[in-house]
């Protein structure tokens, strides 16, 4: 898949992504079209898993954190084939499996999360299970920016430096936002960098809507032997639809009618500039 | 009369190491938490097979589910009072909600840690776990209880607890009984009343029925070492046919063994006299494990005194 086939893939993947949130009237909107890219660029560049391969054992793996974002993950994995748009439109309808952050009852998805700060802790644990059984495969965990006030994620960060997890890849969604405003203001979170790099982690930052940048960033993983690697992924809240983006109420507004058919109708202009 | 064993800790270690080196799949995972799980020496002839997360049970607990995410048989081993307080959201989310082969040992369970006071009794664990969905609670009485849930939990494949006291344990069951998660053991019948009995405080209660027997009276007892799932049949076919039950556990009076007991009771339309030993809703008193649960009727010879008066003799 070239660079132009995977931008195309970011653009209908955001109209799925509204679609599904119009259609079941729930979801977190700003966090999925945030982190959109980045899953594009894993799951069709990187991770290599696949519904053939997601049942064994020696594989990469992937730890979605940031769980309330799982209409870009379920987005992703319904275009990877692990189920259909059919399925799909299941989402949050009574005793159906698609809710509203990830569960293991689906296919594709790797582990219940939805509570912050759980999922790094996960992900060390898969990646030291790979150490011990003297694999190569590589463990991919994303969280949010606003998820980095949680203790727990600290100390993930210091079992995975300890263990010199070079096959622990963290990729950090940097909106900038969180539900009650700006992070700096709610919690101040910076210098993210220098955080992960006092504990053990080497740090690479990247434009993480922009495609060629992730494909770069994800070539040069791990930075260095010996030590977890963390993406400091630049992102914006909202990416790709104008009156979305950078606005703290689309946390996980759901569009109206209007706003439904004006973001299709944009996407769908940047879609038409490829052809 | 009964020979006193080991501590039951002593038991979990000693079994959990011989078991793993036959079996290079199982990882235990500790907090700082080696020398108080009795597993220097596990560390020490199986180094390759432990993992050291410091101080930080939160993160024990979740990369304890990443472990098992990775298929290893996981062995998350901390206090009883800190695994299953500080880190109960990774205990609900990571382990039991996403279903993993992990098996949390809380040590030093109960009241063992004595005078070290409330930070570190575990009189809440029954209670917090029993409301999560997908979990298994265990509560070892003696050596061979102790020894068996170890050897179960390898094969269990699913979320479980165990707690486990750190004072030796007199030996309850004879050779041949057998032990299945999930179903109690009748250690004696009688026909007076029947003492349900969870963890340590088997002992006592069993004592406390050789005590009785010295009156004449003839209690069962049974040794509910499984508190989720519980074993209703047993329980409910006892009760039905006692003339009272008496509940002993080391463990708050809230949402453990007795309040377990007295719902089914209740359920089932048993008309049953109940009576619930455990630790009342009180600034605690301080003492060593025995003594504060001799404050709280738990000795041999209070039961028997409650006993008696619970059947009016």
């Amino acid at each position: 898949m070239d660079l132009n086939q995977l931008k195309i893939k970011s653009l209908e993947y955001r109209k799925a992504i509204l679609d599904i949130i119009y259609k079941s009237g729930a979801g977190h909107t700003g966090g999925s079209l945030s982190c959109i890219d980045i899953l594009n660029v894993l799951y069709n560049k990187v991770l290599d898993i696949n519904p053939k391969n997601f049942n064994e054992k020696d594989r990469n793996h992937y730890i979605h954190s940031k769980g309330h974002s799982v209409e870009a993950l379920y987005t992703v994995l319904c275009d990877q084939g692990f189920f259909s748009r059919k399925d799909l439109e299941k989402l949050n309808h009574f005793n159906s499996h698609f809710i509203g952050h990830p569960t293991r009852k689906i296919l594709g998805i790797e582990h219940n999360t939805g509570a912050l700060g759980h999922g790094l802790s996960v992900a060390v644990g898969l990646a030291l299970s790979k150490k011990i059984d003297q694999k190569t495969n590589k463990v991919f965990a994303l969280l949010g920016d606003g998820e980095l006030s949680e203790g727990s994620v600290w100390e993930a960060c210091t079992t995975a430096s300890k263990y010199q997890l070079d096959n622990l890849i963290v990729i950090i969604d940097r909106n900038d936002l969180q539900i009650t405003g700006k992070t700096e203001e709610v919690n101040p979170i910076e210098p993210i960098d220098k955080k992960f790099e006092s504990f053990g982690f080497e740090s690479i930052s990247t434009n993480g809507n922009n495609i060629s940048e992730l494909l770069n960033v994800f070539k040069e993983i791990p930075i260095q032997k010996n030590k977890p690697t963390v993406i400091i992924a630049k992102t914006t809240k909202g990416s790709g639809v104008s009156f979305i983006e950078n606005q703290i109420n689309w946390h996980h507004k759901v569009p109206s009618d209007d706003e439904y058919g004006r973001a299709i109708s944009e996407l769908n202009e940047r879609l038409n500039s490829y052809e | 009369m009964n020979k006193i064993g080991k501590p039951n800790l002593e038991i979990f270690s000693e079994t959990l190491l011989s078991e793993a080196k036959k079996n290079k799949n199982i990882i235990v995972v500790t907090s700082d938490s080696r020398g108080s799980g009795k597993l220097v020496s596990f560390g020490k002839e199986l180094p390759d097979q432990i993992i050291e997360v410091g101080i930080a049970e939160q993160n024990l607990v979740g990369v304890s589910s990443g472990l098992a995410a990775g298929g290893k048989i996981v062995f998350a081993v901390s206090p009883a009072s800190f695994l299953t307080a500080r880190s109960l959201e990774q205990i609900k989310n990571d382990v039991a909600y996403s279903d993993r082969n992990v098996s949390l040992i809380g040590i030093s369970a109960g009241i063992s840690y004595g005078q070290l006071g409330s930070t570190h009794h575990s009189i809440h664990d029954f209670a917090s776990l029993r409301a999560i969905n997908n979990m298994t609670i265990v509560a070892p009485a003696d050596n061979f209880e102790a020894s068996q849930a170890i050897k179960q939990a390898i094969s269990y494949g699913h979320p479980l607890y165990i707690r486990y006291g750190k004072k030796p344990m007199m030996d309850i069951h004879p050779p041949g009984t057998e032990f299945k998660i999930g179903k109690s053991i009748v250690v004696k019948k009688g026909e007076d009343l029947t003492i349900v009995a969870t963890g340590e405080t088997l002992q006592r209660a069993y004592l406390a029925s050789e005590i009785l027997k010295e009156s004449n009276i003839h209690c069962s007892i049974i040794s509910m070492h499984t508190i989720k799932p519980f074993d209703k049949k047993t329980f409910i076919e006892f009760s039905k046919n006692s003339k009272a039950i008496l509940t002993v556990e080391e463990h708050s009076i809230f949402g453990g063994l007795g309040e377990c007991c007295a719902s089914l009771i209740a359920q089932n339309n048993i008309n049953v006299k109940l009576k619930i030993l455990g630790i009342p809703d009180e600034y605690m008193i301080n003492g060593s494990q025995a003594d504060v649960l001799d404050h709280y009727d738990m000795s041999p010879e209070k039961i028997a005194k409650i006993s008696k008066d619970l059947i009016n003799k």
